[in-house]
């Protein structure tokens, strides 16, 4: 079994890092990647092992309604893989990054730390399990923000840290309702017992599940500490909360929940189509407005999450297929674009846009990558974006929400507008810009280019050969909905 | 029924303090008080009228007794929240030395 070690291998890393390391010398760094590395494979050898079987791990011997399962299928090793791949850039990206910060090696347990949450949340069967592990990651998450010991870091971290422990208690509390209506904690006993009970515990256990998830995921009413904590953190911090946590943490759980839990009711179907669309065209709106660079990326987290969300709530297959897609490319090219700024804010000091120049000459590593997740996220071919969005939209005139699929449209044309504002201004602007003393170093600038082949190679995906083996196998997993409690049960 | 109703207030006047509140010190003591509520309603939902505790039963089976669940969940999530309120003073120590200041109107340098 492969599970355990993906929680084992991070926390015993964060540890060690707080017992050998020092300001002195490299052991953070090189247990680490040594740990992240390790983490990748293992990722990918279980996802490409896995396929349509689901593996349950029950821990220290127990059966099932006593003990903590992990649970192995499609869905959570593919998210594993996103998980894994995002932070082993992050790291390259933060070993020149983060050096002229005093204590590194307080970060890279933090990240070890956070890394351990993250993939815990998504290997656990267990919802209180899941809670714990969520704590873990977002402790990390908090204190990473505000790594940097300036005000506004402070500011941004302090904001943060309450909205998530408000959301967390009224997740606590609709875990508490739910063990008291069916004497159990583990994820598919709850799917299999919770039908037999009064509705209205399910629809209120949803309300407030949705409440608390969503603003872990930063759904539009609930969005309002994303912009301020995604732009005041260290820039690989900022790839990995927008990249990988809100997805991790928020829509990752949405799925598990609604989808193999509760079994997609359609009520809590049309609410994702609507906060979905919101987030679309409100955050898109916003965002226009920015002229700080990683506030810009931030708002745009928010609508590339209402893309994601408007393909769950349409719900056919088609549709997941595409939000799957979405999660997977809205990983790659928004940590990238954090790398972009960061590179930036590095060789600069600055990232407002209308400080920033021609930087084709000074940094051509990063206009180069920048232009092409520019491009992806805008939704222009041949690029992931426009495949995942493209999907989407079909998927929801299909579905005959016509109104849906033209507000997707529109968003998407909208984040056309602010990415050729980034481009216009900021990469490709008119002010000369002298070659820049702080060279941006090899790891940065490979973790970049990986990034950008990603960008352009991910498209492959959705060939129907490969999609077979990539994608499917994750969709059938969501679409097979409450068939997911005979996956784990066995019965 | 009575003490369930008394319990969601309680969460109520945690909610109402961390959205109304001024002060840094006061929305972590509504954050504080919003756990103790939640957590007072796993002990509720555990407890039942004239029972044991497992752990206290010497010989034989006895149907009637307190879920010992809830109480180690509890645990947990006892510990959880002093983490966090822990991290949520220190900031609130840092955002002091920084804005001279508690007040969270004075404090908005980002903006909206």
């Amino acid at each position: 079994m492969i599970l355990p070690f993906l929680i084992i291998i991070p926390l015993l890393a964060a540890f060690l890092i707080t017992l050998i390391s020092g300001d002195k010398d490299n052991w953070a760094i090189v247990l680490s990647i040594l740990a992240v590395i390790s983490l990748l494979t293992l990722s990918i050898f279980s996802f490409f092992t896995t396929g349509n079987e689901t593996f349950v791990y029950e821990m220290s011997g127990w059966k099932i309604p006593l003990t903590i399962c992990l649970v192995q299928d499609a869905f959570s090793t593919f998210m594993l893989v996103i998980v894994n791949l995002i932070a082993l850039t992050s790291l390259m990206f933060s070993v020149s990054y983060i050096k002229h910060y005093s204590g590194t090696w307080k970060y890279y347990a933090l990240f070890m730390l956070m890394i351990t949450g993250m993939n815990g949340v998504i290997a656990t069967g267990d919802i209180f399990n899941l809670f714990v592990f969520m704590e873990i990651a977002l402790f990390s998450a908090y204190a990473l923000v505000a790594f940097g010991g300036k005000a506004e870091e402070y500011e941004a971290a302090f904001k943060y840290a309450i909205m998530g422990s408000i959301s967390s208690t009224l997740i606590l509390m609709g875990i508490g309702v739910l063990y008291a209506t069916t004497s159990t904690l583990t994820m598919a006993n709850i799917a299999a017992i919770l039908p037999t009970k009064d509705p209205r515990i399910m629809y209120w256990v949803g309300a407030i599940f949705l409440a608390g998830f969503g603003l872990k995921s930063a759904v539009m009413p609930f969005h309002a500490w994303l912009p301020d904590a995604h732009s005041s953190a260290p820039a690989p911090i900022s790839a990995m909360l927008s990249g990988v946590l809100i997805k991790a943490l928020g829509i990752y759980v949405i799925i598990r929940f609604f989808f193999n839990v509760l079994g997609a009711p359609p009520i809590f179907l049309t609410l994702f189509m609507i906060l979905g669309s919101i987030s679309i065209i409100v955050a898109s709106y916003l965002a226009l407005g920015q002229w700080d660079l990683k506030r810009l990326l931030a708002y745009s987290s928010i609508s590339q999450i209402g893309f994601i969300l408007l393909g769950l709530g349409i719900g056919t297959k088609l549709a997941i297929l595409g939000a799957v897609f979405h999660i997977f490319n809205h990983a790659i090219f928004k940590s990238l674009l954090f790398f972009n700024s960061g590179a930036v804010e590095m060789a600069l000091g600055t990232r407002d846009l209308r400080k920033m120049g021609n930087l084709k000459d000074a940094l051509p590593v990063t206009s180069a990558t920048s232009m092409i997740a520019s491009l992806s996220v805008a939704g222009l071919p041949p690029f992931n974006g426009f495949f995942s969005k493209l999907i989407i939209i079909i998927a929801a005139v299909q579905a005959s929400h016509v109104g849906y699929a033209i507000i997707a449209v529109i968003g998407s044309l909208l984040t056309l507008v602010y990415f050729m504002k980034v481009q216009r201004y900021g990469f490709r602007g008119e002010n000369k810009i002298e070659k820049p003393e702080i060279q941006i170093s090899l790891g940065m600038k490979s973790a970049m280019v990986i990034l950008a082949a990603f960008c352009i190679g991910a498209s492959i995906l959705i060939i129907p050969g490969i999609r077979e083996v990539t994608l499917d196998p994750v969709v059938s997993v969501i679409m097979n909905k409450t068939g997911y409690i005979y996956e784990v049960l066995g019965r | 029924m009575i003490v369930y109703i008394l319990c969601f207030a309680l969460f109520l006047v945690g909610i109402y303090g961390a959205l109304t509140k001024r002060d840094l010190i006061k929305i972590i003591l509504s954050i504080g008080i919003m756990g103790y509520a939640v957590n007072l309603m796993f002990i509720l939902f555990a407890y039942k009228t004239d029972a044991k505790f497992a752990i206290l039963i010497k010989e034989g089976i006895n149907t009637n007794m307190v879920d010992p669940l809830p109480q180690a969940l509890i645990l947990t999530s006892i510990v959880i929240e002093l983490g966090i309120t822990a991290l949520l003073v220190t900031l609130a120590i840092r955002l002091f030395e920084k804005y001279k200041t508690f007040d969270i109107t004075k404090i908005r340098r980002l903006s909206g």
